[in-house]
């Protein structure tokens, strides 16, 4: 003996971005902090020592924020012009920073006076950065040339021109204190070794390199400009890993996430895209205006970004501690093993066992249906939908009970000898969900929704007749019109259709079917006969 | 040629003993089933004509009387599964009632009730002829006719008549309905039931109403109340043994359970199945039987708990084609309504049923409801494919094409994906991928379009995820897509527009190349296999064509109007059938060459449907040549009547089967003009008991091979004495032997079983008298200097 079979209710897969943990984690964010600049912040940086301090360099200033702090912590202001790529040192203790007068200041983070002013270069510094030794200084500037600086003695070491055009990006190395990489405005990226005095590896980037960065092992190089983000492997001589095109506008800045080494870049689109170890965007993070840079701390703890129209926008990470706390105070359901008492027990071996029938719960539009309480069911239904809280509306409930009732071929005797009030509801949900795609996302389901309920409207319209009702008349007029214009719909839809269908008919190339020309693909299956 | 027999319980009531058994009539023969482990216990056979009543002997529990069409009432031990008595009565008997007292009444032929007197002699076959009329023009339905309170009566329903019959006073009281009632319900009787302990009758009427009549000794006086729940026609009537309860069943499915003295209460147990045709209740009253029309009895208690399901293979429409399912190698096809059943044929039962439709099934005559109309697995079985519709009269058709997975664990499939109006129309024809990359499926329909399905690409994490999508759709110029077919390594899909046939690559989807034969529409198309696999073939109404896909030529055609084209999976073998004058010729060919390897004239009558392969469990060796072609698989068709019958190789030299001597005629396919089959199946040998033994004894306990040698050897020597005797002989034979009534049953023993060859029941003959003293003769005798011989 079968038991009652349920009404089955049509469930629409959910369309857009499948759910992963990378999304999960990558949610995880709190609301952005909006800080207001003076001007567009070109460079963010975090300070390698807890509490991972990051500088903001935006128009002259270059200012240190506190990780929680909405006011900087310290404000250097001693450039005249605008300053450009303020970074920190290994130790988080010094601070370098290039500017438009072609100057490059050093600043204790502790102080506020510039320790050290490298002059040299001919037009603006816009990188600069501390090799990994904490003694040199390199810098890349729009006089072609990238140098190298001892912090000592404030005198220049090293000076390369090997660049055609203004070199917009630098990165030193972690592992290596005489390795640098710098990417330039003449398409190319260049790898610089000191102890050689000059550039070892040259990879073509086809755009302006806008930023370059180096994965932790040094084996991986990426770097961005125009919407091309490229992955350079450097082991195999600057071979090209990865070329990705995610964005659709020039991509300016990369970071990496400390945990796994997710890559992060943000675009002039106005995007933050996070990308897994297989190159696949897996994240998003959407701004209100064009990115020029990105930072993110230690630990993924913090996401900072900085604007063209000089807002900061700093994100943290929602503490795991709060949920827990929240779940304590929560906690007024019955424990767990109140449910399971007596539920788990092991029956031993010579236990005699009486098996109980398992009761089989049914909604109750369910429970009516099994006793042919057709007109009930009905009444369930829609009671269903027009409840008052929003979110317990289930207008696939509905519909799911009115298919079965009409399949049953009992929707006639369901809507039978029915009153003004209870028609009133029926029509009332009829024209809320008949053209209601926002709740039915699939077309075929709009499409069965209309197609059992033009049954629907002619039962009724008989009802009406009879029931000579002024209210139901405007109801169903109104129904009427919902119904004419979405047919309207449907068939500019079609036209649209058609169109589409032409264009691509004429797109795909037109092959020629002939007899001779097919043997060869043959092979496959005389291959396989032989 | 019978894969199953085929009328499992055919709408034959089925009779309790002692609780234990439950006999029921299944075509022409009888099965005693086991109450408890719902097993197949006997086979009764003997009857040569359809069975139509099997009743207990109220004298001997351990008895049970059947009748059948063909004029004889037998009665057998069930419990041995021995025949006792033939009582030949002329007539084609329809329905039998017993009573204590008296003798057994029969209606034969002419819907006459008679009372017919058994003589009481020594004789196995007696002629029973000596029968008195007691009521004539009876209705033809074994429900319509009941014998009342220890046989004092008889009471028989017919129209709108009830007629009751005492016996003592041979009086005949008939009460008559009126033709309307007031709101015009159809008051015509359906079924009728005697009260075993009270003067009460009840009778089941078209409009679902009950009738209790009782005072119906009198002409004026009677009264009847009345009862009302079915909402359809009352199928069938029981009282139970001790007359407390009612039960009745009907369309709605459901066991109405009413209670004799609170007349208002009733107990319900629904959903059991199809139709009840029949309820029946043990002696003692502990448990109830339903028949139901779909082929299965339900055993339940009496306090309305199911306790067992003895189900045969369900007989409905089959709209699915017949398949095989690479797994079990069970036939699958529709089943109940909304469910394809799995049919083991090795075992003759029904594996299990799967629930495509997953909705409530309302038991209501003329409701539009969803049917599986296409079924189709993938090449390992791990993927089935169905379509269900529903509204194929009306213009809205609604249908889903649904995609279900085996789950290993729960050994059965589940549902992956449903694909709601997969089609603008009604999908004709789709079949799965056999290359082992990629799962792909391909669904033509009458919306002039062909639909590429394949399984969601998603990344490995995420596998249990995966559902299926649509990748391409197709069409030809506006044609209507009627065959698909992909080549047997999956590069290439075929498929059928009107005259055309067109092939695609199944990579990128290109139409290759067109072949186009006029005039007339395709109608089947079948790749070859193995060898043949560069041959595609197709069939229109009156050719048959075969394509050679490495020059796209034709290879060769013939004039033939070919209603069903299939290969073979296991071979290059084709098999097709041809629709001549009334009756169906079969022909199998390879598509290499153009000469059948075997034909088949009239294989059987009317057209034939649906055939399928189906594969052996292991090839067989040694084979006719003529059967070759069956080596690997067994082919079963269906034809119109919906009859499943099989192409055997009737068949196999093998030692066992000249240790047994059988000779049987090589009848393959022969046709059996009985009322129940429509065909027999030829049996292929089976070992004896003693060979059995022999062969399942570990080799190191038998004695040497040398003597088993011999043993083997000496058998070729006297197969030829005359051991396989007509039965005709053997039935003369025990009638000259009356005296020695042991001998008799023995030599009857032996009649049974050589008609057991004919049949499908799998019992192993047992080696005649003669034969077994050959047999030790041979086991004494030295015939070492064979084995010197072998070994030289």
């Amino acid at each position: 003996m079968a038991s009652f079979k349920p009404v089955k209710v049509q469930t629409i897969p959910k369309l857009g971005e499948r759910v992963t943990e990378d999304t999960l984690y990558w949610k995880n964010y709190k609301a952005p902090v909006q800080i207001k600049e003076f001007a567009a912040v070109t460079k963010i940086e975090f300070s390698p020592l807890p509490p991972h301090n990051y500088v903001v360099t935006a128009s002259t200033r270059i200012q240190v924020y506190g990780p929680h702090s909405l006011e900087p912590v310290r404000t250097f202001t001693r450039f005249h012009d605008a300053a450009y790529g303020g970074s920190f040192r290994g130790d988080g203790k010094l601070l370098v920073a290039g500017s438009e007068e072609g100057l490059i200041r050093l600043f204790d983070t502790g102080g506020r006076v510039a320790l050290r002013q490298f002059t040299g270069h001919s037009k603006a510094v816009h990188v600069t950065s501390f090799l990994s030794d904490g003694y040199r200084v390199l810098s890349g500037s729009d006089d072609l040339s990238s140098r190298v600086w001892d912090v000592a003695s404030g005198t220049e070491l090293n000076s390369y021109t090997e660049h055609t055009d203004y070199i917009r990006a630098a990165a030193a190395s972690k592992l290596n204190p005489d390795l640098y990489v710098t990417g330039s405005y003449d398409h190319t990226v260049k790898l610089f070794d000191v102890r050689v005095g000059g550039s070892v590896m040259t990879m073509q980037h086809g755009h302006p390199v806008e930023s370059v960065l180096l994965y932790p092992s040094e084996a991986l190089l990426v770097s961005t400009g125009g919407r091309y983000v490229k992955v350079w492997d450097l082991l195999k001589g600057g071979q090209q890993l990865v070329s990705l095109k995610n964005h659709h506008k020039t991509v300016t800045c990369a970071c990496l996430s400390t945990t796994d080494n997710k890559l992060l870049t943000g675009s002039l689109d106005r995007h933050v895209k996070v990308y897994n170890s297989s190159y696949k965007v897996v994240h998003n993070f959407d701004y209100a205006t064009s990115i020029l840079s990105l930072a993110v701390a230690p630990d993924d703890k913090v996401i900072a970004v900085g604007m063209t129209n000089g807002v900061l926008s700093v994100r943290h990470r929602k503490h795991t501690e709060e949920k827990q706390e929240v779940l304590g105070k929560r906690r007024r359901n019955p424990a767990y093993r109140v449910f399971i008492k007596g539920k788990n027990y092991v029956p031993k071996q010579d236990d005699f066992l009486v098996s109980k029938t398992v009761k089989q719960h049914l909604q109750k539009h369910d429970r009516q249906l099994k006793c042919f309480q057709v007109s009930k069911a009905l009444d369930t239904a829609l009671e269903v939908s027009i409840c008052i809280w929003r979110r317990f509306h289930k207008p696939e409930v509905t519909v799911a009970v009115m298919t079965e009732l009409n399949r049953r071929g009992t929707l006639k005797n369901a809507l039978a000898g029915r009153d003004e009030q209870s028609l009133t509801t029926l029509l009332n949900f009829l024209i809320k969900y008949v053209c209601a795609h926002s709740h039915i996302h699939a077309r075929e389901m709009t499409h069965e929704y209309i197609n059992s309920n033009i049954i629907f409207i002619l039962c009724i319209s008989l009802n009406v007749i009879l029931g000579d009702s002024n209210k139901l008349m405007r109801l169903l007029q109104r129904l009427m019109e919902l119904l004419g214009r979405e047919a309207e719909l449907q068939q500019e839809l079609l036209q649209v259709l058609g169109i589409l269908d032409t264009l691509f008919a004429s797109l795909t190339p037109r092959k020629e079917v002939t007899g001779p020309a097919v043997p060869p693909i043959m092979q496959g299956s005389q291959l396989q006969a032989a | 040629m019978l894969p199953s027999k085929q009328r499992l319980f055919q709408e034959r009531p089925a009779y309790f003993s002692k609780t234990m058994f439950l006999l029921c009539a299944s075509g022409d023969l009888v099965k005693v089933f086991s109450t408890s482990t719902e097993e197949c216990v006997h086979v009764l056979e003997g009857h040569t004509g359809q069975v139509t009543g099997v009743i207990l002997n109220p004298t001997n529990h351990l008895q049970v009387y059947s009748c059948s069409a063909d004029g004889t009432i037998r009665l057998w031990d069930f419990i041995d599964g021995i025949l006792i008595k033939i009582f030949v009565c002329g007539w084609p008997i329809f329905s039998i009632y017993t009573q204590v007292s008296k003798s057994v009444f029969v209606s034969p032929e002419n819907f006459q009730l008679v009372a017919l007197h058994l003589p009481k002699v020594p004789e196995q076959e007696v002629e029973a002829r000596e029968m008195s009329a007691v009521l004539c023009n009876i209705s033809s339905n074994p429900g319509s006719t009941a014998m009342g309170r220890g046989g004092e009566y008889v009471a028989s329903v017919m129209g709108r008549q009830l007629t009751v019959y005492f016996f003592k006073k041979l009086k005949t009281y008939r009460f008559s309905l009126k033709a309307t009632d007031k709101k015009g319900a159809k008051n015509a009787f359906t079924c009728v039931a005697c009260h075993p302990k009270d003067d009460c009758i009840a009778t089941g009427h078209e409009d679902g109403k009950i009738r209790l009549w009782r005072n119906f000794n009198q002409k004026k006086e009677y009264t009847y109340s009345t009862q009302h729940w079915h909402h359809d026609a009352v199928g069938t009537l029981c009282f139970t043994t001790e007359g407390m309860h009612l039960l009745s069943g009907g369309v709605e499915s459901v066991l109405v359970q009413w209670h004799c003295e609170e007349v208002n209460k009733k107990d319900f147990l629904p959903r059991l199945g199809g139709a009840i045709s029949h309820i029946c209740v043990s002696p003692d009253g502990q448990m109830y039987s339903t028949s139901h029309l779909d082929n299965k009895i339900n055993i339940i208690h009496c306090s309305l708990k199911l306790s067992a399901v003895i189900q045969g293979l369900v007989k409905g429409n089959i709209w699915t084609d017949l398949m095989i399912d690479p797994r079990t190698r069970a036939l699958v096809m529709n089943g109940r309504p909304g469910h394809l059943q799995f049919y083991s044929l090795q075992q003759d039962k029904q594996l299990y049923s799967l629930d495509i439709v997953q909705q409530e099934y309302i038991n209501q005559e003329g409701l539009d409801q969803f049917e599986v109309m296409r079924a189709a697995f993938s090449v390992g079985g791990t993927w089935l494919a169905t379509v269900e519709e529903r509204g194929r009269c009306t213009s809205d058709l609604e249908s889903s094409l649904k995609l279900w997975v085996y789950n290993e664990k729960a050994q059965s499939f589940e549902l992956n994906t449903t694909i709601t109006a997969a089609h603008q129309d009604r999908i004709m024809h789709m079949c799965f991928s056999p290359s082992t990359e990629t799962t792909m499926l391909v669904t033509t329909a009458w919306d002039n379009q062909f639909k590429v399905w394949l399984l969601g690409l998603d990344s490995d994490t995420q596998k249990e995820h995966a559902s299926w999508s649509c990748d391409y759709v197709g069409s030809y110029h506006g044609l209507q897509p009627t065959n698909c077919c992909f080549s047997s390594d999956g590069s290439l899909l075929a498929v059928s527009f009107k005259e055309v046939v067109t092939i695609w690559s199944s990579d990128t989807w290109e139409l290759l190349t067109t072949l186009c034969q006029p005039p007339g529409p395709i109608r089947e198309l079948c790749f070859g296999r193995l060898s043949c696999s560069k041959y595609l073939l197709g069939t229109t109404a009156k050719n048959l064509f075969c394509w050679n896909l490495l020059t796209c030529s034709l290879e060769w055609s013939t004039p033939m109007d070919v209603c069903l084209l299939r290969s073979d999976p296991l071979s290059e073998n084709v098999v097709a059938f041809s629709l001549h004058s009334g009756n169906t010729d079969l022909f199998v060919f390879r598509p290499s060459e153009p000469r059948p390897l075997f034909t088949q004239k009239a294989v059987c009558g009317g057209k034939v449907q649906r055939c399928v392969f189906s594969p052996r469990e292991e090839p067989l060796d040694s084979c006719d040549e003529r059967f070759q072609w069956l080596n690997r698989s067994r082919l079963y068709f269906l034809t119109e009547l919906m009859v499943p019958l099989l192409v055997d190789d009737s068949v196999a030299v093998t030692p066992f089967y000249l240790l047994l001597g059988k000779h049987r005629q090589q009848q393959e396919e022969k046709q059996n003009s009985g009322v129940s089959q429509a065909a027999d199946r030829v049996q292929p040998p089976q070992a004896s008991v003693a060979i059995k033994e022999l062969l399942h004894t570990p080799a190191h306990v038998l004695p040497a091979a040398s003597f088993l040698c011999s043993m083997f050897v000496n058998s070729l020597l006297i197969s030829n004495t005359g051991k396989g005797k007509e039965p005709a002989e053997q039935v003369e034979e025990s009638e000259k032997e009356e005296d020695d009534s042991e001998e008799e049953m023995e030599t009857h023993d032996y009649e049974q079983e050589v008609r057991t060859q004919g049949s499908v029941e799998e019992a192993p003959p047992l080696l005649s008298k003669a034969e077994e003293k050959e047999l030790r003769r041979v086991r004494k005798t030295d015939f070492s200097w064979v084995t010197n011989l072998a070994s030289s």
